[in-house]
């Protein structure tokens, strides 16, 4: 009975981060913080970020919520590490696009994200995908504002 | 069981979701529409549209003869005394919000007290949440027993002489309780406070009776009984509506307008500001026959013998949970649970693949999951036209989703 269809959405690499999450738990001082909540299901996410001179260098999150958004959430933190904001934000442009099920710009190297191009079919799902990158969104652009 | 016949009445349901017959477990949320009341709010649109209470002609009779007559079947199916109890309005939401605004901001004030449970829908915690910080009154929860059923002691406990409102849910949409509201109302009358009941998953599933439960208001919604959306009900006893103000005003509900004063209509009208829900109306009155031709208690009884079957068969699953009481005779077709550890969310997927529809999420009840001590939870719920077979298809796909979790990764 699990169609193709179920195979394309859970992948080997989501259900790894799902199972053994990436960057889990939260930088104590001095960081951004953002929590973020996904009110028809109840899926949240918390979300901290150290950014110095326009670089993410560190992300951590919590959160609870099913396998696609806490996979996403993993593999966001794991993706904007080390980025500078524009490109972290670039990231979560192209991200977008992707759930839209649009054309997205593929010279950059998605790595483990790339696997989440499934949920565009599942538009149910595309809420918990996006949440944790909502997140981080929110995150830099008030740190954006602030400087 | 009712007659599997009856699933010929809901065209819906006879077509392929992701490449299966579709069981459609997700009544809870809003139930199916029989022919019958897709062809009443037809007729009532190519032969009687029109405004209702205004113009001379003929169709303006036709279409208030069809909305008044409505108001008189919904007055009938709950056992009210007159149809100026009966208030049409946008659903469940809308009605509690009305006692809430109208009843509440003028007869609640700071020190009193509104008691509600721990497992209330949003629409019947919000209102009263708003109200008693606006009044500067406290808004207290009684408690529930381990199995999530209400025990009368606890009630008593907590209703004082200071509470004003007691607002009660009569069927659980996530535990599928159903509580002693006429008990309840006793209670709160006890102490002088007026009972409002929260008759959602109610009126769908049992024969109500609201001068048996002596309450003082009930919200019902027409959606989860075979009905349209956008057209809910407001019972309430014709002294307390009469004293009350309305909320909406404008068109309707007037009587005589001046340049800085008006007054109002009689009941029920000065509470339906605005051209009102005609067709909505009659689509609920045409689901009121439909119900009432098969028997609410022939329905009541279908929905036990399914959620009995459903329970056994589920509990068969190992590391599946159901919440609520165990007993099934003291729950209506509502089953909420979870499977080991996989999330609600995958499970309703997983599901959904196999053409299974049942909800995953906090079902507009997050105290009660918290209560639940879980973020999340997936239900299937059942209505007339559920048969023993959609439960195979559901106890056959959860198997699926858990070999699918476990084993594939
Ligand atoms: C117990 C209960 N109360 C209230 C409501 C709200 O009904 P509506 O959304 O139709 O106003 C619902 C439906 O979701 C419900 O199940």
């Amino acid at each position: 009975m699990p169609s193709n269809n179920l195979d394309q959405l859970y992948r080997q690499v989501i259900m790894d981060h799902y199972k053994n999450p990436r960057n889990k738990g939260s930088i104590e001082d001095g960081a951004l913080t953002i929590d973020m909540n996904n009110p028809t299901c109840g899926d949240r996410i918390h979300l901290t970020l150290q950014v110095e001179d326009g670089v993410v260098q560190n992300a951590k999150f919590d959160g609870e919520g099913c396998s696609i958004s806490m996979s996403s959430a993993s593999m966001m933190t794991q993706a904007v590490k080390g980025k500078k904001i524009d490109e972290a934000l670039q990231l979560s442009h192209i991200f977008s696009d992707m759930m839209l099920g649009k054309e997205y710009d593929d010279s950059i190297d998605l790595g483990d994200i790339e696997a989440l191009n499934g949920v565009a079919k599942f538009p149910a799902r595309i809420k918990c995908a996006t949440l944790a990158w909502k997140a981080m969104e929110k995150g830099v652009s008030e740190e954006q504002q602030q400087n | 069981m009712l007659s599997k016949e009856i699933r010929s009445y809901f065209p819906i349901l006879n077509q392929e979701i992701n490449g299966h017959p579709l069981v459609y477990l997700d009544s809870g949320a809003t139930s199916q529409k029989p022919v019958q009341v897709i062809e009443a709010i037809k007729k009532y649109y190519e032969f009687e549209n029109s405004n209702v209470h205004r113009g001379v002609h003929t169709l303006g009779n036709r279409a208030t003869e069809s909305y008044e007559g409505a108001r008189e079947k919904v007055r009938k199916f709950m056992n009210a005394k007159s149809t100026q109890e009966i208030i049409f309005t946008r659903g469940t939401t809308t009605s509690i919000n009305t006692v809430a605004q109208s009843y509440g901001r003028a007869n609640v004030k700071e020190g009193d007290e509104i008691v509600i449970t721990h497992m209330e829908h949003h629409s019947n915690i919000i209102p009263w949440q708003q109200l008693a910080k606006e009044t500067g009154a406290t808004l207290k929860y009684i408690d529930l027993e381990a199995d999530g059923t209400l025990s009368l002691e606890k009630v008593s406990a907590t209703i004082t002489d200071k509470t004003k409102i007691v607002s009660i849910v009569y069927v659980s949409n996530v535990l599928g309780t159903m509580n002693p509201i006429k008990e309840i109302t006793q209670i709160a009358h006890e102490h002088g406070a007026i009972m409002v009941v929260d008759g959602a998953q109610a009126a769908p599933h049992l024969k109500l009776d609201v001068q048996n439960l002596d309450c003082d208001f009930l919200a019902f919604s027409g959606h989860k009984m075979c009905g349209p959306t956008g057209i809910g009900v407001l019972y309430g006893k014709q002294a307390l509506l009469e004293k009350m103000e309305p909320i909406e005003f404008g068109g309707e509900m007037i009587d005589f307008v001046g340049l800085y004063e008006s007054t109002w209509k009689e009941l029920p009208w000065k509470f339906e500001g605005g051209t009102p829900i005609i067709a909505g109306a009659i689509g609920l009155a045409a689901a009121i026959d439909f119900l009432e031709e098969i028997g609410l208690d022939e329905i009541e009884k279908h929905e036990h013998e399914l959620a009995t079957y459903a329970m056994d068969k589920m509990l068969t699953i190992e590391g599946l949970t159901i919440y609520g009481p165990n007993d099934p005779s003291k729950r209506a077709g509502i089953v909420t649970f979870n499977l080991d550890d996989v999330h609600p969310h995958d499970v309703a997927t997983v599901l959904d693949m196999s053409g299974i529809a049942v909800r995953a999420g906090h079902h507009c009840a997050q105290p009660l999951m918290k209560w639940l001590q879980c973020t999340a939870t997936a239900r299937a719920s059942f209505y007339l036209y559920n048969t023993e077979e959609d439960i195979d298809r559901l106890v056959a796909g959860l198997r699926t989703t858990k070999e699918y979790f476990n084993d594939a990764f």
